[in-house]
């Protein structure tokens, strides 16, 4: 590894000396300023998209930010007095489905791999491995497997919110592993030392040591993992968050379900202008969620952040 | 405190009166009295031999120093003795170590329990992030020892170490409030706290300023009455100061790959290492030529 | 123990006893528990296979691989059906294409700005303004390109362009769920590429400074060639979420399964085809039902590959620099 390491300095000095002698530098005051403008024009585009995306719906949605929106249940007749109190309903299920499923499953792998894994075994490199892809695996993917696995095959759910809680669950899985085992690695090496050269077992350092250290990195991952799944379309499409739902979820394992994000879809898909400025109202609902959640996010970090 | 005298399993009398301690170093026994020893102690970080063959005995109620130039393996061969090298998945250890004639390595030794009676301080003061009192309250409670009142232990532990009149009006206060000599006090609070039989300490002072080192120098001769201390040290003047006996080791490179591995040159009294060295190697290190 | 003993106490040797006092049952189901959890995850990858196996199976049992592997039609719901699954890979290939005309340099840029330029200050708040970009809604995407940027690109369509090119697009085109899908992808390459250009060692940086070379020399002739194995690594990750994108897709590109490169065309894509075609509920046993099963296989092992790659060209910057 050195080796190559001693290759790309070469290689750059080399090259960095060429463009010294071959006077490439003198016109390089301007050169460098051009260049610098067209880095922050990058990242600009990205930021001024953000805000229009956030703006265009605002304007658009505006209209019908009102209480109809959260009183009433959708409906096709009454276009300008439709809500979507059952697509609230339905996410708010959704997400509590989510985490009670996906915490616990999440934070013990992490444990496991970040405190207990031997990594030069040929299983725990597979897991890690594994866990890498799949978090970049499409989530409509999810959708396929929670079709065929959790509506209908093995686990046999049916339609039901459980079954959009679990597939969404699969999607954030490798999100909540990744940031806990993060939280997990920043508490220094030393406390686990001092915990157990006091006689103290593996497992009663962690639960008394480690893990109370990094809950709010935990907490930090699970709500940016919430805030992932609370806008993921795609798979509950598939597993059926219906589109058109007037009644909130019966419970977790009854009765059909829609949510905000499969809403907002229906909605946008539509011609009629009515729709497209609910769906625009959906969106700012949904980001206003977002934007509290990740904010949320970002306080825990910056208020609980040790520096050791 | 500690005039109750057994025999020790290996059949070496301790039969020192309780007024030994009291001028330690002019009544010290020419040979140790065995709480512990290593046997022909190898420790190897995968293919790294990074200590070879030592053989030591440490004395009871006795402070030992450990000391030599950096990468000699002191710090290694500390951490053998109550197993912390367990948590570095490649180290390998050969040899044993005994404490009161049973190998700490043995096939039925569970290294939670070599823990509870062989305490560590580390270099770096790592208290938890948890008030004074927890931390003091921590290890009692962990493992399960038996206290009949957690407050009058935590008062007693913080005494020990000569931290109490510091602290006894913040104890809900977090250990990091304290300064850096305070929190290594707080930590050997924490490790006498539940009741071992050695304390080992991995060049305690070497974070801190001379004030605070001179304060846990005195508190290790005043815990020397209770406890067995194996101290690292690269101060030389520190091993001079406080210890009854030093061991002092060396590096020797390999001569195909060069990496050093750690060996035990000399071990003796401090007064003899100090004064008059067997070894030229020590003899170097002592008067400063080399390390 | 009682408090009054002093401690002393504890090494009488007959009171020594160094073998586990219990044999800690509890501790050793609770690594148990936790090894099972990380084992899960396996068993999502290996259902995931399962799930699509065998419909995939069923499916060519049905229709011949060479039906499906070709580009002549695709109308898998009609009578008769047509399963050339071509048509809707090119659809696919023709957005991810226009995605990373504009992700790539944009999210390379970005990272370069974030890691050579960027003031600690600046910093600090641009990674959270990134974060959450990447976090928007892909169906807040899909409603922007809708009602936003195609209502933009009809209107100001270079009509002077030759040919089919120059026909203002629909309400539907590859162009303008390519633009939005290649801003939402701007955040996941610049923060990979990121990554593998922090993770140069500050001494390469400072030699190359040290022989007086500017500012963007540095960065482009010594950052980012060492970065080279992570920026390709984020750029493959870019193009597998590109190919795996389907909110953005299903809304604004349409549902045409036209052969096509141009951007001006409405095209149907792998996800959006999938989506489309199971949302509500779809008859088990119904060609439709494995022709979204094959489908959903092509994706899956496209993707999968990709991020195969992806995660061999960090580890080498990680083994480089680590």
């Amino acid at each position: 590894m050195t080796s190559r390491r001693n290759q790309i300095a070469t290689q750059a000095a080399r090259d960095v000396t060429l463009a010294q002698l071959d006077g490439s530098n003198r016109g390089g005051q301007w050169k460098g300023a051009v260049f610098k403008a067209v880095l922050v024009l990058c990242i600009t585009v990205a930021i001024v998209t953000l805000v229009a995306v956030v703006l265009q719906a605002f304007f658009t949605g505006l209209p019908r930010l009102d209480m109809n929106l959260i009183r009433n249940m959708p409906s096709s007749i009454d276009r300008s007095t439709s809500g979507m109190q059952s697509a609230i309903w339905g996410t708010v299920r959704l997400m509590v489905g989510v985490a009670v499923t996906v915490v616990p499953l999440g934070v013990s792998a992490a444990i496991y791999l970040e405190e207990f894994a031997d990594r030069t075994k040929w299983y725990v490199r597979l897991i890690e491995l594994n866990i890498q892809n799949l978090a970049a695996v499409p989530s409509i993917v999810f959708g396929i497997l929670g079709l065929a696995f959790i509506v209908r095959g093995p686990l046999d759910l049916g339609f039901v919110v459980y079954a959009g809680s679990l597939t969404l669950s699969l999607l954030v899985l490798p999100t909540i592993i990744l940031t806990t085992r993060e939280a997990i690695r920043s508490v220094p090496g030393s406390i686990r030392e001092a915990s157990m050269a006091l006689g103290a077992t593996k497992w009663k350092t962690i639960w008394k040591q480690v893990l109370p250290s990094s809950v709010p990195g935990i907490m930090t991952g699970t709500i940016l993992a919430l805030s992932r799944a609370i806008g993921e379309t795609a798979p509950l499409l598939l597993v059926g968050a219906t589109v058109f739902v007037t009644y909130n979820p019966d419970g977790f394992f009854e009765g059909a379900f829609t949510s905000l994000p499969t809403q907002i879809f229906a909605w946008a898909t539509r011609p009629q202008e009515e729709f497209r400025i609910l769906a625009a109202a959906g969106i700012i609902v949904l980001m206003g969620v977002l934007i509290v959640m990740n904010s949320l996010a970002i306080w825990i970090r910056n208020k609980f952040t040790r520096t050791w | 405190m500690s005039a109750v005298t057994t025999p020790d399993p290996q059949g070496d009398i301790v039969s020192t009166p309780s007024t030994t301690h009291a001028d330690p170093r002019s009544g010290l026994p020419d040979a140790p009295s065995g709480v512990m020893e290593t046997v022909g102690l190898n420790v190897y970080y995968g293919g790294f031999h990074a200590v070879h063959d030592v053989d030591l005995a440490f004395g009871r109620n006795e402070i030992t120093a450990l000391i030599g130039p950096s990468g000699c393996g002191k710090s290694t061969v500390l951490r053998c003795l109550n197993r912390m090298n367990d948590l570095i998945p490649a180290a390998r250890v050969e040899g044993s170590v005994n404490y009161h004639g049973i190998d700490i390595y043995g096939p039925k030794v569970d290294p939670i329990e070599v823990r509870r009676r062989i305490g560590m301080v580390f270099q770096k003061p790592n208290p938890f992030p948890k008030s004074i009192y927890d931390n003091i309250a921590y290890g009692p409670r962990v493992i399960g020892m038996q206290v009949d009142n957690m407050d009058d232990h935590v008062e007693r532990c913080l005494r020990q170490a000569a931290l109490w009149d510091e602290v006894k009006d913040k104890l809900k206060e977090s250990g990091y409030s304290l300064s850096g000599g305070q929190q290594q006090r707080l930590c050997i609070a924490r490790t006498i706290a539940t009741a071992p039989d050695v304390i080992l300490m991995d060049e305690p002072c070497s974070a801190l300023d001379p004030i605070a080192t001179s304060a846990i120098e005195d508190l290790m001769t005043d815990l020397r009455e209770d406890y067995t201390i194996i101290i690292v040290t690269h101060n030389m003047q520190q091993a001079a100061r406080v210890s009854d006996r030093t061991a002092f080791f060396t590096a020797r490179p390999d001569e195909t790959t060069g990496n050093r591995t750690g060996l035990l040159v000399e071990y003796d009294k401090t007064s003899q290492i100090f004064e008059n060295p067997r070894d030229q190697r020590t003899e170097d290190y002592i008067s400063g030529r080399f390390g | 123990m009682s408090t009054a003993a002093p401690p002393t106490d504890r090494t009488r040797p007959d009171q020594i006893d160094l073998t586990a006092s219990s044999p800690r049952w509890g501790e050793k189901a609770i690594v148990g528990w936790l090894f099972l959890c990380a084992a899960f995850s396996v068993l999502v990858t290996v259902g995931i296979v399962f799930a699509l196996v065998e419909p995939t199976l069923e499916f060519f049992s049905r229709v011949s691989l060479g039906e499906f592997f070709s580009f002549d039609e695709w109308a898998p719901t009609f009578q008769p059906p047509a399963f050339g699954v071509g048509r809707i890979v090119a659809g696919t290939l023709n957005v991810t294409f226009y995605a990373l005309l504009i992700a790539l340099p944009a999210g390379l840029g970005a990272a370069i700005y974030l890691s050579e330029y960027a003031s600690p200050r600046a910093k600090r708040i641009l990674k959270p303004v990134l974060e959450v970009l990447e976090g928007v809604p892909t169906v807040a995407y899909g409603f922007f390109a809708l009602t936003f940027i195609t209502p933009i690109i009809r209107e100001l369509w270079p009509t002077f362009l030759p040919g089919a090119l120059g026909d203002p697009p629909g309400i539907f085109s590859a162009a303008s769920a390519g633009l939005v899908m290649g801003i939402m992808i701007i955040p996941t390459v610049a923060s990979v590429s990121q990554d593998a250009m922090s993770a140069v060692p500050a001494s390469l940086r400072e030699a190359a400074y040290g022989i007086g070379s500017t500012r963007m020399q540095v960065a482009t002739k010594v950052v980012v060639p060492a970065a080279l194995s992570g920026i390709v690594a984020s750029f493959i990750l870019g193009i597998s979420r590109a190919v795996g994108e389907t909110m953005i897709v299903l809304i604004a590109a349409g549902a045409t399964p036209n052969l096509t490169l141009l951007p001006n065309e409405s095209v149907l894509t792998m996800t959006a085809f999938i989506a489309q075609a199971s949302t509500g509920d779809i008859a088990t046993g119904t060609i439709t039902y494995y022709t979204v099963f094959a489908v959903g296989s092509l994706l899956f092992v496209s993707t999968l590959v990709l991020n195969m790659i992806s995660i061999a060209l960090v580890r080498r910057y990680r083994e480089a620099y680590e």
